[in-house]
């Protein structure tokens, strides 16, 4: 075999690139590099809460502005018998269940939620893959229920049980307090003037503007206030975290 | 680039001090951070490998630029024009030899295998690698003189006759010789000024428009690019006039004397090209 200089100079640039490319894979799997790439979501964290704060509002649009489309994504239909028979019944027997680490828990119906002051907000909704959406949701300030509920000061999480599951794990999410007091974080009973379809996750789900879409969990049945994410799931504070190492903190 | 003294003009041959430690540092750092993110950007593109522009952007939304593919074939769809790009972009062939219905293939992404999640810790997190080196950089160069001395363009350069001439002398390979070859010439001076004052920043900002909690802290970066969707745009234009950038870049380097120029990069130390006879 007759090796030319061109034949050299491609093989050796392939086989160099495929070295590299193989190094980043294998660094990417150690898990010393891994907790060092995990301090930019740590940075990330610290530098947004404290450019936005409290207070800075996700943008909210105009009725003209609106996806033709909504797009529903991750499970579109619970498989548990017992969302089935909530389902079938129209959620009237359904409570939204609020503990933990609160003096008053709370069960509430769908129409006492429906019932106390409504916020409808135009917002996006970004999904972490890339795409975006906006629809107009109507529901009820999450803080304003955890008021009724009377946080205990111990508490740092707010952790969303939720009804659907991927291959037996269930959904589940969690927020910090400042998302969770947020006036734009609402738990949704509504989307483009409509009950909740179940694709968007009936009877109600939870929207926390400033984050990416994973956060936004669907089907949501109990929110329980908690002073670590350490006893849910794998630990990481959300389905997605625990498998496949999402962001935490989904600001970006 | 600095001449160590400013003594009579070095004659070519001579070994002079060319690039500032702080241009060489960023330079280097940058070159591996610039290869991660664009990779580990190519990843985080083939979990929705479509483009819009506006401010939603959905699968039923019309695309402005997708990649895809059918039961046999890949495609770049551009507007209404499908180019057919089986093997590389759309359905390529893994390392096992396994075909895949991917927008980038393997050997242009990190990691190599499908993960949005490991792409996204890897981007995001080299991404402050490429923000706080950049900002450091621009301080710097902006108060020991790297800007106004070597960058901008001088009286005179940006003439029509000068820029034609410089075009002229790259298209017939002929560089500069003897201490002519220390400054840059003003098509060198645009593409650099370009990509550190323009492009980079560019990057970096419609990175930061797709972020929700940057939206929520900097309103103004939503009005200035137009949305979510065209931000998500602007940043893969910016990042393939960034990849052709180096392609050009590294041509240059080729052409001009490779040994030479990345030995320049490295200790400082660059020789004259020889004047031509």
């Amino acid at each position: 075999m007759t090796i030319t200089r061109r034949k050299l100079i491609v093989g050796l640039g392939a086989s160099t690139g495929g070295l590299l490319l193989s190094g980043c894979d294998r660094l990417g799997q150690a898990p010393r590099f891994q907790s060092l790439l995990d301090l930019g979501e740590k940075l990330t964290y610290r530098v947004q809460r404290g450019l936005s704060g409290r207070t800075a509002l996700a943008a909210e649009f105009s009725a003209a502005d609106m996806s033709p489309v909504f797009r529903s994504n991750g499970n579109t239909m619970p498989r548990s018998a017992d969302y089935a028979r909530h389902l079938a019944g129209n959620f009237s027997d359904w409570r939204l269940v609020i503990d933990g680490l609160v003096d008053n828990p709370l069960a509430l119906s769908l129409a006492e939620l429906r019932s106390l002051p409504t916020r409808t907000q135009i917002t996006r909704h970004d999904c972490v893959e890339g795409w975006s959406a906006i629809g107009k949701w109507h529901g009820v300030a999450l803080g304003l229920l955890l008021k009724k509920a009377q946080l205990r000061s111990q508490a740092r999480y707010l952790v969303f049980h939720c009804a659907d599951d991927f291959a037996g794990t269930n959904y589940y999410e969690s927020i910090d307090l400042i998302d969770g007091f947020h006036a734009q974080t609402i738990l949704a009973w509504g989307l483009n003037d409509r009950t909740l379809p179940v694709e968007n996750g009936a009877p109600l789900r939870l929207r926390v503007e400033r984050q990416l879409g994973y956060k936004h969990a669907k089907y949501v049945m109990r929110v329980e206030a908690v002073d670590s994410l350490r006893g849910f799931g794998l630990g990481k504070g959300g389905y997605w975290e625990d498998q496949v190492n999402y962001e935490w903190y989904a600001g970006i | 680039m600095i001449l160590s003294e400013q003594q009579p003009s070095p004659a070519g041959g001579t070994l002079v001090r060319r690039h500032r430690l702080s241009t060489r540092l960023w330079h280097w750092i940058n070159a591996v951070t610039v290869f991660v993110m664009l990779m580990s950007g190519l990843m985080i593109f083939n979990a929705h490998p479509r483009l819009y522009w506006g401010q939603y952007g959905a699968n039923a939304d019309p695309a402005w630029f997708s990649i895809g593919s059918d039961a046999t074939r890949g495609f770049v769809a551009i507007g209404a024009v499908r180019i057919p790009t089986t093997g590389v972009l759309g359905r390529s062939k893994d390392p096992g030899g396994q075909m895949q219905r991917r927008a980038f293939p393997w050997w242009a992404t990190i990691p190599s295998t499908y993960n949005l999640a490991l792409a996204r810790r890897w981007h995001l997190a080299f991404a402050w690698v490429l923000v706080l080196g950049g900002l450091g950089y621009a301080l710097r160069s902006f108060f020991n003189g790297h800007v106004r001395q070597d960058l901008a363009p001088a009286r005179g350069e940006l003439s029509p006759t000068h820029i034609w001439h410089d075009i002229s002398n790259h298209a017939r390979l002929r560089f500069p010789s003897g201490v002519a070859a220390l400054k840059y010439n003003i098509l060198q001076k645009i593409a650099y000024l370009g990509v550190l004052f323009g492009l980079l920043p560019l990057v970096v900002l419609t990175g930061l428009t797709m972020s929700p909690g940057m939206n929520a802290a900097w309103p103004w970066l939503l009005k200035l690019f137009g949305g979510r969707p065209s931000a998500r745009s602007i940043h893969f234009i910016a990042m393939a006039l960034i990849a052709a950038f180096i392609v050009v870049h590294l041509l240059m380097v080729v052409l001009a004397g490779p040994w030479n120029e990345v030995r320049s990069m490295i200790s400082g130390r660059y020789r004259l090209p020889k004047e031509r006879a």
